[in-house]
């Protein structure tokens, strides 16, 4: 009973990171019609932020990375965002002045640049071997309890960045950005700098993707370059932002919780395969959610939840 | 000198004639259909692998396989264009994109789940190298290096001096216009995909023959491709192709020891020059060394 719950647990807490990442990428694409393509390399910036801080001091003679400052997660967690908000920044400078399609190409090159980092910058990242030691928040209260504690923070993150994006959505800066989105030369003409509104759009998405990196790595305890797989980081957030209904937050939310049951569960399933056949069930699951995700963009492009009509 | 020549030059002229031919393949589809195809990378791949079966089956030298290889590269773009792109052709461009992103994605895992996660190459035996003076130059880079001429010029020839050639550079430079004086555009934007497919195909068993075969062959060069594109002129595949050659010689100039002995940029950072040139075209020169489309 008590293993079963803690699964669900883990699942939840996986979820909630999930339907962080989705409300960012929501504010990006959602509703302002940014497409970010290198979600992965916001996460990375988050989560090693958040790990190199927290980290233990302890570890800092034995272990290969930097940082090591042993900060608790409440400094740490808000600067991972803003790690993820500071890399958005130039390169949404750059890309955003032009056409929406050069985004996506750039930020395609963030997520595989930062990849080569991780990977390579031994001294900071530790390189293959990672960051381990990653304090959990709130592990001190003992197991099993920590951990429902540490999904009840990450829950109420994932309310508070809904709480915020929905403020977002609704404040006159979110009404800029969907009249951008739908109309670019309109909002010109009475007066908006699109290339302004789009780059704050695209830094605060950019910012809940690296919170998300936070509490991913202090979910996992540990961060290294396997722990960043583009399909999981970025491609999974598409499609579950697109099944739940880009532009509605709810939509983000639904579609991350309701995708990532589906992953967990093929997981599961594929996991009861012997050796050979379940690594094969993991690369028709790629198919099939390449496939899922063609088969929502013909026949359910709003989603499972629409965009509500603005107010 | 000659160590330069033959260690940074002419590798550098090689990997640039390969994003050359992937570029131009980009261009070409942008020029015609208006969005940014992401599954292109993922087409070389599967070129690239239809060509290790050909070897394997047939027998032959990976340069005789390069038919076998455009041949089934060209149906799976077409089948892609039939049943996701197509529908939504009326769509933004940025569906169409995303779409693109999801036929890479089942392109990749069908190679995952074929020829496994494992690197294979096309077992050639060891070929001695060239020497042309005192420089020195692999063979398969020679290969290389006139296969990729030969194709940009039969590409040349089809784009300027055949009636389908006309109608695909009269459909990039303005669709409505070219729909209303009678241009098929069913059947032009079927020969755009065969022809971006067929280069596809090329640049990846080239690629694969001067590395090595795995399921990221291709999208670990998808961003040089589209930033050569860019940098080219998008939409202009001649620009494209110019910027691909650039950006090979940059890449691998990035490692020579400009400065001092050590190399000038690690390496393993050679991804980052394709990045980095994306991004100083984007502030300086948004429109490419040639003006494309906007």
């Amino acid at each position: 009973m008590e293993a079963a719950l803690l699964y669900l647990a883990t699942m939840l807490t996986l979820a909630g990171v999930y339907a962080c990442l989705a409300l960012g990428l929501n504010l990006q694409w959602g509703l302002t019609g940014l497409m970010n393509f290198g979600g992965l390399g916001f996460l990375a910036v988050g989560a090693y932020t958040a790990a190199l801080l927290t980290a233990p001091e302890s570890a800092q003679q034995s272990a290969a990375h930097g940082g090591g400052f042993g900060w608790p997660w409440w400094v740490a967690w808000p600067l991972a965002a803003l790690a993820g908000a500071l890399l958005a920044l130039p390169v949404g400078a750059a890309a955003l002045r032009l056409r929406a399609d050069y985004l996506a190409i750039a930020t395609i090159g963030i997520g595989e640049i930062l990849r080569l980092v991780v990977r390579n910058e031994d001294w900071l990242t530790g390189g293959p071997l990672g960051v381990p030691g990653i304090p959990r928040p709130l592990e001190s209260l003992g197991e099993p309890a920590g951990q429902f504690a540490f999904l009840a923070l990450v829950l109420l993150v994932a309310a508070g960045l809904y709480a915020m994006a929905e403020a977002t959505a609704r404040s006159p800066f979110g009404r800029t950005l969907r009249a951008i989105r739908e109309d670019e030369e309109a909002a010109k003409a009475v007066g908006k700098n699109p290339g302004a509104f789009r780059l704050a759009a695209f830094v605060l998405g950019a910012g809940c993707m690296g919170l998300a990196g936070a509490m991913l790595a202090g979910f996992f305890k540990f961060m290294g370059p396997d722990a960043l797989d583009p399909v999981t980081a970025t491609f999974l957030v598409w499609v579950m932002l697109i099944a739940g209904g880009s532009g509605n937050n709810r939509g983000a939310i639904l579609g991350a919780v309701a995708v990532w049951a589906i992953w967990a569960a093929s997981d599961f399933l594929a996991a009861q395969l012997p050796g050979e056949a379940a690594t094969r069930a993991a690369y028709v699951r790629l198919f099939l959610i390449g496939l899922a995700l063609q088969l929502i963009l013909l026949h359910r492009p709003q989603g499972l939840l629409g965009e509500r009509p603005g107010r | 000198m000659i160590e330069f020549v033959t260690f940074y030059l002419i590798p550098g002229l090689v990997l640039g004639s390969i994003y050359a031919l992937a570029a131009a393949g980009v261009s070409l589809v942008y020029g015609v259909m208006r969005f940014a195809h992401f599954a292109h990378g993922d087409l070389m791949t599967w070129g690239a692998y239809a060509a290790l079966v050909a070897v394997g089956v047939l027998g032959v030298s990976p340069w005789l396989a390069i038919p076998v290889a455009v041949l089934a590269t060209i149906p799976v773009a077409l089948a892609a264009d039939r049943a996701f792109y197509a529908p939504l052709r009326r769509s933004a461009p940025a569906v169409l994109l995303i779409s693109s992103f999801g036929v890479a994605l089942m392109i990749r895992a069908l190679v995952y789940l074929i020829w496994g996660p494992t690197p294979e190459s096309y077992a050639r035996g060891f070929t001695p190298p060239l020497f042309l003076g005192e420089i020195r130059i692999q063979q398969r880079h020679l290969f290389i290096l006139g296969g990729a001429l030969a194709a940009a010029l039969a590409v040349h020839l089809l784009l300027s001096h055949s009636r389908a050639g006309r109608a695909m550079r009269a459909m990039a430079d303005d669709p409505d216009l070219a729909r209303v004086t009678g241009v098929p555009v069913a059947g032009v934007i079927r020969l755009t995909w065969a022809v971006s497919a067929g280069l596809a195909a090329i640049a990846g068993v080239f690629l694969a023959i001067d590395t090595e075969l795995t399921p990221l062959l291709g999208f670990n060069v998808l961003l040089a491709a589209f930033a050569a594109a860019i940098l080219g002129g998008i939409g202009r595949p001649w620009g494209a192709a110019l910027g691909g050659l650039i950006l090979g010689l940059a890449e691998e100039l990035s490692s020579y020891p400009w400065i001092g002995t050590a190399p000038l940029l690690d390496p393993s950072y050679k991804t980052a020059v394709a990045f980095a040139v994306l991004i100083l075209v984007l502030i300086f020169r948004p429109q490419g060394l040639f003006k494309g489309m906007g």
